[in-house]
């Protein structure tokens, strides 16, 4: 680890630092969730489970269980966090 | 065996330890030329031995075999072979003959377990393995790994007496050593599951892992990634196939892990609870225990191996050129490593099972399978915990790592050999993600299952980008759980801390007892000795005529008398013969 290596260098920009960049990738990331969204109409679908049949259940699912799972960890480090050198 | 060796060269494993002995005595490009030979070796004599045991020693009444080969313990042969060479490739410039040869012990051992025909031979890599790990972690050399390294071997060397102990009951019980598939049915058993079950991180046994693998050197963790745990899930899947323990105890792991993965700290720990998640997967399928359940556990061992491998290989790459690997240290390094970057998202990708990557065709096995055995609970468990992993692994590691705030770090990409090893890693993830077929060619049972299906394409896509989704928005209102400095406790803490009280406990307990016994034995004791032995004969003789003296009115003077007598020599000449008589009396009686 050269220290010259990890100057902050301002003088550049990189391709996200341009906003429009950023709205590229989210508008093509938008359109993917619609698109799936209407694929979905078109699909024939076989589950092991009836709930697997239900129009866009994965997508409601994954929204849902990630929404969970951010908010239980949230929780959880009310009650697990501890300072750095707590085992010191 | 000699015979064997003769015809089909050394066991896998054996080319590995042995080979290993010799790199310090190499330099330069021998020592690379070797190393990466190695794999090659071991690669080409698996290709060349056919199904059945080889290798077999005859000991005492018992048959070792180091060759059990089969379509279970072959994948698991290749992808561990594979995994070497990659981890190799990637550690080829470092200069620590310690980590080489330890890895490459390790390494051999895993395979020693994988190919092993009876209980103790097992056992034997299986201690192998604890100790030549253990070295990988130690040779951080920071205060943190040693402390970590001895609580890693700590719980390991209980771990490996569980198992001994079950396997000494099991071989008393039934007098037989050969690995079978074994029911949870009797104390032997129980003990062998359990110590197996510690090598494969099953809660509560698995805070070792998260400890231990994040204090490892850059790329040591590459191959811890790779061997205990998997091999672990072998053994699991070979002794214990359909143990319906094994289906809760892996949805429940598969969930554990990832609320602790989404407020960690450090990236590599991260990476510690997300492997500890994708085991539990592969436990579920060993608990399952169908055809499709078994080819869903060794198809997901095996594309885990390489997506595990190459986000420890990136995670390190980042270490070992900005020297930080925490969420609130580092950030925007996509700008210097580009690379690195994408090896990343690769690895994210492929372990959050997006279509066209590894982990869509094997984990959606293990998924089906639960789904065909109608286990609707067990198989939302399982889907809760996929959504799990794109927030931790598949998002969280590569957005905080290259994306985020901009940390100002302008590092550059980690030297060639490391970004090669990636490299391949990376196309091996693609390639069994576009091509599956290579892969279920291997598999155990025939497969019948196809992954690519719209269904299942749209469907997964779906969780996953709507997973993103929530993602997104949490982070931007700002309900995603802020990068802090700071540690989450875990079932650790029952060892950690009550430890150090215990310990206090103890130390007074013995310390107090120490100086008590020392005053009473080293100081008090020993001058009454040496009193005695002064004048021992006065001593005797007063000690003998107590009865008579402490009756007589004028005892001082007459202790006195005998004193004075003795010690001038004035006393009469019958005491010293009677004395001496008595001497040989006492000698005649006691000898």
């Amino acid at each position: 680890m050269e220290k010259d290596k990890q100057i902050t260098d301002n003088s550049r920009t990189y391709i996200f630092d341009k906003p429009q960049n950023v709205k590229i990738v989210l508008t093509f990331f938008f359109s993917l969730l619609v698109i799936l969204f209407v694929a979905d109409f078109f699909i024939h679908k076989h589950g092991h489970f009836p709930w697997e049949d239900w129009h866009s259940f994965y997508a409601v699912f994954g929204f849902v269980a990630c929404v969970m799972v951010i908010f239980i960890a949230k929780l959880l480090r009310l009650f697990t966090k501890r300072d750095e050198r707590y085992y010191d | 065996m000699i015979n064997h060796i003769l015809t089909a060269g050394f066991p896998p494993g054996l080319i590995f330890i042995i080979g290993s002995l010799f790199i310090p005595l190499l330099k330069g490009k021998f020592k690379s030329a070797l190393m990466l030979s190695l794999p090659l070796l071991a690669f080409i004599t698996l290709l060349r031995v056919p199904e059945g045991n080889h290798w077999v020693i005859r000991f005492m009444e018992y048959d070792l075999v180091f060759g059990h080969v089969d379509r279970l313990s072959l994948p698991f042969g290749y992808i561990f072979i594979i995994i070497s060479f990659i981890a190799v490739i990637f550690a080829l410039k470092v200069e620590d003959d310690l980590q080489h040869v330890s890895g490459f012990i390790y390494a051999g051992s895993a395979l020693g377990v994988t190919f092993a025909g009876d209980l103790l031979t097992l056992y034997i890599f299986w201690e192998f393995m604890a100790v030549a790990s253990t070295f990988l972690i130690l040779a951080r050399r920071t205060n943190e790994s040693q402390s970590a390294a001895f609580r890693y071997i700590l719980i390991h060397v209980i771990g490996g007496l569980f198992l001994l102990a079950g396997i000494i009951l099991y071989i008393n019980d039934t007098g037989s050593m050969t690995i079978v598939n074994m029911s949870l049915s009797s104390l032997s058993t129980w003990l062998i599951f359990i110590g197996i079950a510690v090598n494969a991180a099953i809660p509560p046994l698995h805070p070792w892992l998260k400890d231990a693998y994040p204090e490892a050197t850059v790329t040591g963790a590459v191959f811890l990634s790779a061997f205990t745990t998997k091999s672990a899930v072998y053994v699991m899947a070979r002794i214990f196939p359909g143990a319906e323990l094994l289906i809760w105890l892996g949805a429940f792991m598969t969930i554990l892990p990832v609320f602790y993965a989404e407020i960690e700290n450090d990236i590599r720990r991260v990476l510690g609870y997300s492997l500890i998640n994708q085991v539990g997967f592969m436990m579920c399928g060993v608990g399952i225990g169908t055809q499709l359940a078994i080819n869903g556990t060794v198809a997901h061992a095996f594309s885990h191996i390489l997506y595990k491998a190459l986000l420890f290989m990136a995670a390190g790459s980042v270490l070992h050129v900005t020297g930080k690997i925490k969420c609130t240290e580092i950030g925007g390094l996509y700008r210097t490593m580009p690379l690195t970057c994408i090896f990343c998202l690769i690895g994210a990708a492929s372990i959050s099972a997006f279509p066209l990557f590894s982990g869509f065709v094997s984990k959606s096995l293990i998924i089906s399978a639960a789904g065909e055995g109608h286990m609707a609970a067990i198989w939302l468990m399982l889907q809760f915990a996929s959504a799990g992993v794109i927030a931790h692994a598949g998002i969280k590691v590569p957005y905080f790592t290259f994306f985020s705030h901009d940390s100002g770090i302008r590092a550059k990409e980690p030297p060639l050999n490391m970004l090669i090893a990636m490299g391949i890693a990376a196309f091996l993830c693609v390639f069994i993600g576009i091509y599956p077929q290579p892969l279920y060619n291997i598999l155990p049972y025939p497969v019948e299952y196809i992954p690519y299906t719209s269904a299942h394409v749209v469907g997964q896509l779906q969780l996953l980008t709507f997973g993103i989704l929530a993602f997104y928005l949490l982070l931007k209102s700002g309900y995603y759980p802020a990068e802090i400095r700071a540690i989450n406790i875990d079932t650790d803490w029952f060892y950690r801390k009550p430890i150090r009280v215990l310990n206090f406990v103890i130390s007074r307990i013995f310390n107090g007892l120490n100086s008590y016994l020392d005053q009473i034995i080293v100081k008090d004791f020993t001058r009454a000795v040496n009193r005695f032995a002064l004048e021992p004969i006065t001593n005797l003789t007063r000690f003998i005529l107590y009865p008579i003296l402490s009756n007589l009115d004028r005892k001082e003077k007459y202790e006195q008398s005998i004193s004075s007598s003795f010690r001038n020599g004035t006393s009469p000449v019958g005491i010293y013969a009677a004395f001496a008589g008595l001497f040989i009396v006492v000698l005649y009686m006691f000898l």
